[in-house]
């Protein structure tokens, strides 16, 4: 079942590059991440990928396959027809490094600004009580797998460089409401996810939640419900008047604004 | 800083940096180890291979062991120890295995302070899932991404905590002064450039060895790096016969075989059958383990409801018993259309709790190999998944044999014996981890600091270029290194696999030194950026170290216990029992020499857990 598949891969680094043609072996069951391993041990040492687990749980191996953000170890061959030609690009948002590994600081960079869990007493027994249920949505967002996919293709900051400076990007959105839907979490942080990390900016395209390898409800589950409590917090009258002559808000829940 | 590129001042030159603790490796054993170390106030770097978030523990599936007793009140750290020590045929560093089974309940409660989400029981608190060998329900675990949960909390508190990380960062020497550790030298992936660490303590913790087999569940970075750092340094690696292969892993397609399929679909319900539909473990009980299995299909399949007037199921027996027996099904000519045999929980639970409880699998399946498991059962197969063998450390504070080195981790030896139960992985690294960076911290802290010699950077930089530099061997071109990996590959499969006898064990040590001979004639293309060429030129080095470690103490050790099966001494010996081997450089600094050690003993008042049933 073996046959040739013809791949057009991006070589080059920061200072340019060009699509290079290429003609590989490849047989049935192959995904992409198989044939550029093929060429790196055949025909070309020195490709440069990133990848790590080649099972879809690690999220390293991103790239663009005919244009479309994917993971390279998820992508099969048999999605394409065998005559077809394979055209793998780096991320495009993201600095090119070298071929198909791009400079992805943004979000390691990104990820520092986040705030963290932070948790009230354990119980008396010294352990702690939640219900599945309202673990459940958290854990939704604790599925990512950080292939950065969708940041890559969130035009936000594929097409607005400077935009990268003040928008965290759907993968921290994500990050702000699981800890917003912690069922123990004791911080409001609607004020900085709002503010610090540009959340206002996101105008719900969902291209993000359509290119995330591990299903996740980005837009839905995640983005809008965060905007609906950061408009209660902001623009909800009745709250503005309680705030203004100082009474206590119930809309915190007990958690302290950060 | 994210590590991830070169400060200006360092332009062509070498990047120096000093730390008090530097832990190699950024999987749940080194980060674990950075957040210990940084808290007792050491400065702490963490130098990993790729981007932080993505080392092998991302992996992990099951769950992390821990006698928390949410779901059984009866399991106590006493139960757990017993089962570990058990699983390992009894030759786990007791201390070890002590430890760990006190302190990994609170290392897994930690885990919850810092954001982590377990699974919950009904009253809410952290569930705890049946594996194999373990007495009671005692995984705790979020589906079946339990690792991904485990490498994110950990990464995310070390990023709170401002602990520096050098990505995409390879070392490839440890450096001393006076016999006690000076720093360490390494690469940066991304520019090629060199970069030197001074620090009085080095943590290892880098994982396995599995990429020098042809079918594993490892990354690539499981190289060996860490155990051949050891070697150089002049610690002892002890254990290294015992290679542990998970009875299920991907069979079909080839570009997905040896990938991991969870234990947690026997712990959950699954069976496995041959071709015949026989439930065929029932016929491969063995006698250390007869009193505790069921040997009737009604008290299996009773015992997952009510564990105390049922025994476990055979399917949940260790993972070498179960591995040994498919490998056996398999021979006998009773496997499955593409050589393995079936795993089902489709016949067995409802598709709702199938994607519920193992949600990954499921995905993993339909995507990979159009098989969807709430439907047809799955086919699996051995694949090399964990190296028992590791590095000689002191059992409380993880120090190896080498002042200021330390390591953690499955990179380190003793804790499991000669097997690891499932999820004992998870528990160890996080137990060990934070022993080894607060040992590290303290050690770092006293006397003077080391300093590092201008010349052993030297050496360390001119082998590193090597590969560059080799000119074509005699009589032509130079060696390809992914080629010498495939082969290395296909031999240790083959020569020294599930199943070993002398005359393989033997020709493979005649094919590693012939492989060895080619690796000093390798040359890569390109130039010193991103270079995965030069990379794989580098870790090979490693990898053949260690295959000849594990090669060697295979064929040494004549009997048969846990991960290490020979077909000429099929049975356990007591007098193997009673000791390790112990492996480090010989004189040559390019092989390795082997001796005996007895094991230590353990105490009569643990010695009586195992007297009752």
């Amino acid at each position: 079942m073996a046959y040739d598949l013809k791949m057009r891969v991006w070589r080059g680094d920061a200072e340019g590059g060009e699509l290079t043609d290429y003609t590989v072996e490849v047989s049935e069951g192959e995904v992409v991440l198989d044939a550029l391993h093929r060429l790196q041990a055949t025909q070309t040492g020195d490709l440069a990928i990133r990848w790590n687990c080649k099972a879809g749980k690690c999220g390293s191996c991103s790239a663009e396959i005919n244009g479309r953000p994917r993971l390279l170890c998820m992508t099969r061959l048999s999605d394409f027809e065998p005559s077809e030609t394979i055209t793998v690009t780096p991320m495009r948002t993201f600095p090119v490094i070298r071929d198909l590994v791009t400079d992805v600081s943004f979000n390691y960079e990104k990820a520092r600004e986040l705030p963290y869990a932070e948790l009230g007493p354990r119980d008396a027994d010294g352990k702690r009580r939640m219900m599945q249920v309202d673990v459940e949505r958290g854990q939704e967002f604790r599925k990512c797998i950080e292939c950065y996919l969708c940041q890559d293709v969130c035009h936000v900051v594929r097409d607005h460089e400077d935009n990268k400076q003040h928008f965290a990007g759907p993968r921290f959105f994500i990050r702000y409401a699981e800890l917003d839907m912690h069922p123990l979490d004791t911080h409001d942080r609607r004020k900085l996810a709002q503010d610090a990390a540009g959340l206002g900016m996101c105008n719900i395209t969902k291209c993000c939640t359509e290119v995330c390898p591990e299903g996740i409800h980005i837009t839905d589950n995640g983005i809008i419900p965060m905007k609906e409590r950061v408009v209660d917090r902001k623009y909800d009258p009745l709250v503005w008047l309680g705030n203004k002559i100082g009474l206590r808000s119930k809309d915190d829940e007990g958690r302290t604004e950060v | 800083m994210t590590g991830n590129e070169m400060s200006p001042e360092a332009r062509g030159g070498m990047e120096r940096h000093a730390y008090d603790v530097v832990v190699i490796g950024a999987g749940g054993a080194g980060l674990r180890a950075a957040i210990a170390a940084h808290e007792a106030g050491a400065r702490t770097a963490v130098v990993c291979k790729s981007l932080l978030g993505k080392a092998h523990t991302v992996m992990a599936e099951g769950g992390a062991a821990a006698a928390l007793g949410n779901r059984w009140p009866e399991d106590t750290w006493q139960v757990h120890f017993r089962d570990t020590m058990r699983g390992g045929k009894m030759l786990n560093n007791w201390r070890m295995a002590q430890l760990h089974a006190q302190e990994a309940p609170e290392r897994v409660l930690e885990l919850e302070d810092w954001g982590a989400l377990f699974d919950r029981t009904e009253d809410g608190l952290i569930s705890q899932r049946d594996f194999g060998g373990h007495r009671y329900a005692r995984l705790a675990h979020v589906g079946d991404r339990t690792g991904l949960e485990l490498i994110r909390t950990l990464q995310q508190r070390t990023v709170q905590l401002g602990v520096d990380v050098f990505m995409e960062c390879t070392v490839t020497e440890v450096l001393k002064q006076d016999g006690r550790v000076a720093g360490a030298f390494g690469y940066w992936r991304e520019t090629g450039r060199f970069v030197t660490f001074e620090a009085p303590s080095v943590i290892l913790a880098t994982g396995g060895i599995g990429k020098s087999y042809k079918v594993t569940s490892n990354s690539w970075e499981y190289t060996g790096d860490g155990h051949a750092l050891a070697l150089r340094a002049g610690a002892d690696l002890i254990n290294m016969e015992f290679v542990q292969f998970h009875p299920t892993g991907m069979v079909w397609p080839p570009s997905v075989k040896g990938l991991l399929v969870t234990e947690s679909v026997r712990g959950d319900g699954g069976i496995l059958t041959n071709s015949e539909g026989k439930r065929f473990m029932f016929d491969y009980i063995p006698e250390f383990f007869r009193a505790e299995t069921a040997d009737t299909v009604e008290e299996a399949d009773a015992w997952y409801d009510d564990k105390k007037n049922n025994r476990r199921p055979p399917e949940l027996l260790p993972r070498d018993e179960v591995a040994r027996a498919i490998n056996s099904e398999i021979k006998a000519g009773r496997g499955s259309p593409h050589g393995g045999i079936f795993l089902d929980i489709a016949s067995r639970r409802d598709a709702d709790y199938i994607r519920k409880r193992l949600p990954s699998m499921y995905h993993q399946f339909k995507e990979l190999a159009d098989v969807d498991i709430t439907a047809e059962p799955m086919e699996i197969g051995p694949t090399c998944h964990y190296v028992m063998g590791g590095v000689e450390v002191d059992p409380d504070t993880q120090q190896s044999a080498v002042p200021g080195l330390y390591a953690a981790g499955e990179v380190s030896g003793g804790m499991h014996g000669s097997n690891r139960l499932g999820g004992n992985s998870l528990s160890d690294l996080l137990v060990f981890g934070k022993r080894a960076g607060e040992s590290a911290a303290a050690y770092a802290t006293t006397g003077e600091r080391p300093a590092v010699a201008e010349a052993d950077v030297k050496a360390a930089q001119a082998d590193a270029l090597a590969p560059f530099d080799v000119a074509a061997g005699p009589g032509g071109g130079g060696e390809n290194p992914y080629t010498i990996q495939h082969d290395l590959q296909q031999a240790m499969n083959d020569l020294v696999g599930i199943i070993r006898t002398a005359p393989e064990l033997e020709e493979s040590l005649g094919e590693l030194a012939r492989l060895k001979e080619r690796a000093d004639r390798m040359v890569v293309e390109g130039h010193r950026q991103y270079n995965p060429g030069w990379h794989l030129a580098l870790d090979l080095r490693n990898m053949l170290l260690v295959s000849e470690c594990i090669a060697k103490a295979a064929l040494a050790r004549q009997e048969s216990r846990g991960g290490h099966t020979r077909d000429d001494f099929p049975g356990p010996d007591p007098e193997w029992g009673a000791k390790n081997l112990v492996l480090s450089l010989d004189e040559s600094g390019h092989g390795v020499d082997i001796a005996e050690k007895p094991l230590p003993v353990m105490p009569d008042d643990l010695q009586q857990l195992f007297q009752d049933t």
